[in-house]
């Protein structure tokens, strides 16, 4: 084991559970203020549930050994019993508890991403219950078949070195499901609904950049060059992809926005996630101008199919991710992280297949599965809350809470 | 008595509070929402044009002797308008019964 790594595998487990708070704020600035605290209780609750998830039975399933051919983990680590202090278990310049902490920040953030498209209409009691089952059925498996040993990394030999897949893609793939059954908001395309405060939504922006340090960088799981390059990367995309946003913003709408500018980083943060690891900081140029311009582009999609993705988890985290886990396919480089695409070093355009391979793979589980879950939940619990919570607002519908008190 | 209620713009509220301070005993100032002829404008959120009609104002209110009302609405008038369109607008309300809560004084002395 390396100190060096250990210690900055601890911060970046602490940076990436920062994000939670600060997408929920992202979130919650967007949101109208009436339902303000129920956005960011979406968004917390995940850090208590997923977390028992994840020690009972989602990293067991993840991590521990291979059932299947790389289908699924088995249980023999379930509530994380046998990992010690040591590096024994997964080998790595951390402690095996460590690498498990690590990943369960993911395991809290990636059905956290979905409660922005199923703002301001969804049940309390039907989220946690979604949130607890998809942890374990849907993500665990992912999170296996890409960094557990499973097929996906084995056999089909695709790369995602942050969560391109495992969080992006499949959150997003998930938030369209959700979204699709649930319904559109009451108002939707109709009425005026605006962010009732752009300032929270900004600072949990810049949060999210601050922790994706951690989640990307980190993710080397080593104090090394690599989580160096995965850093320099990270920034880049971050800044080219937010500038690029704002530039075609002003174009087509006539002003920047900030909402804008912060809209395009974080596209850029999630479209280097798979590749930070693997690409060059010029890379990551090409990656951010991709992101920042296709996701803007990408936002039309609701209205062009009329679906009421609230707070644009589609055109972000889908549609950014799958730039990324393709762009990777041709921009890798083997002297940065083992591995050619199809445009540098060997020229292995085999790479662009494995990671298209990949993206379908992740499409069709995370859209099938979470269909299933949602479906189960709508006909027992319910999914949506009733017209009169809706209009009332769901903080004080389902929280008995206000967000804003100002006569006081 | 009269309730003199004036919708102005929250940018002349400072002046025109200035221009009371002398003439009345208080005043009370609210945000409101609204639109006359002065059209709403455009906001853009995540690439999506949306048309807002309401404009933040002020309504300012205050309660004064019959006597003094023309002078109050005079001042107000000056003090508030900028001559574009939604400057606003001032509405002059009898009241019946004035009650000061301290006290319990009622009528003029109350003001």
């Amino acid at each position: 084991m390396d100190s060096g790594s250990t210690a900055w595998v601890l911060a970046s487990a602490a940076l990436v559970l920062f994000m939670t708070p600060g997408l929920a704020l992202f979130y919650g600035g967007m949101v109208r203020s009436k339902n303000v605290l129920a956005m960011l209780m979406k968004n917390y609750v995940a850090m208590g549930i997923v977390t028992i998830t994840w020690i009972t039975v989602g990293f067991s399933l993840a991590f521990s050994g291979d059932v299947g051919g790389g289908l699924i983990g088995d249980l023999k680590l379930w509530g994380v019993r046998d990992l010690g202090l040591g590096n024994e278990q997964f080998g790595y310049e951390i402690p095996d508890l460590l690498f498990m902490a690590f990943q369960m920040m993911f395991a809290i953030i990636t059905p956290a991403l979905i409660a922005g498209a199923v703002a301001e209409r969804m049940k309390f009691t039907a989220w946690v219950a979604f949130v607890a089952i998809w942890s374990i059925v849907v993500y665990a498996p992912m999170a296996h078949w890409v960094w557990g040993g499973g097929f996906i990394a084995e056999d089909i030999k695709a790369l995602d070195f942050a969560g391109g897949l495992v969080v992006h893609i499949n959150a997003g793939v998930a938030a369209l499901v959700l979204v699709l059954v649930l319904g559109p908001r009451i108002g939707f395309r109709r009425d005026v609904i605006r962010p009732h405060s752009l300032p929270l939504t900004i600072l949990g922006a810049g949060i999210l950049w601050f922790g994706w340090f951690g989640f990307n960088a980190g993710s080397a799981l080593a104090a090394n060059g690599g989580a160096a390059n995965a850093f320099v990367t990270t920034h880049v995309a971050a800044a080219v992809a937010a500038t690029t946003w704002t530039i075609v913003e002003g174009m087509r709408h006539g002003k920047p926005t900030t909402l804008g500018f912060v809209s395009g980083a974080v596209a850029g943060l999630v479209a280097i996630t798979p590749a930070a690891g693997f690409v060059s900081p010029l890379s990551a140029v090409v990656i951010g101008i991709a992101a920042g311009s296709i996701c803007f582009y990408a936002l039309q999609l609701k209205f062009r199919f009329n679906f009421d993705d609230s707070l644009d988890v589609i055109a972000v985290h889908l549609v950014g991710g799958i730039i990324g886990a393709l762009l990777l396919g041709f921009l890798a480089e083997a002297r940065i992280g083992g591995v050619d695409g199809a445009l540098l070093g060997e020229r292995e355009w085999i790479q662009v297949w494995r990671q298209f391979l990949s993206i379908v793979v992740a499409i069709v589980w995370a859209g099938v599965v979470t269909f299933i879950i949602v479906k189960a939940i709508d006909m027992t619990i319910g999914l949506r809350v009733s017209e009169d919570e809706e209009r009332q607002g769901l903080d004080l519908a389902l929280h008995e809470e206000q967000g804003y008190i100002l006569a006081d | 008595m009269k309730l003199v209620i004036a919708y102005i713009n929250p940018f002349k509220l400072d002046e025109v509070r200035d221009a009371l301070k002398e003439s009345v005993g208080g005043l009370s100032a609210g945000n409101v929402q609204g639109f006359g002829r002065q059209g709403g404008h455009t906001e853009t959120y995540r690439g999506a044009e949306y048309e807002v009609q309401f404009v933040p104002k002020i309504r300012v209110e205050v309660i004064v002797d019959d006597a003094d009302v023309a002078g109050v609405v005079a001042k107000i008038e000056e003090t508030a308008r900028t001559g574009q369109t939604g400057d606003g607008k001032i509405a002059v309300l009898p009241v019946e019964e004035i009650v000061r809560i301290r006290t319990g004084e009622r009528g003029p002395d109350a003001l």
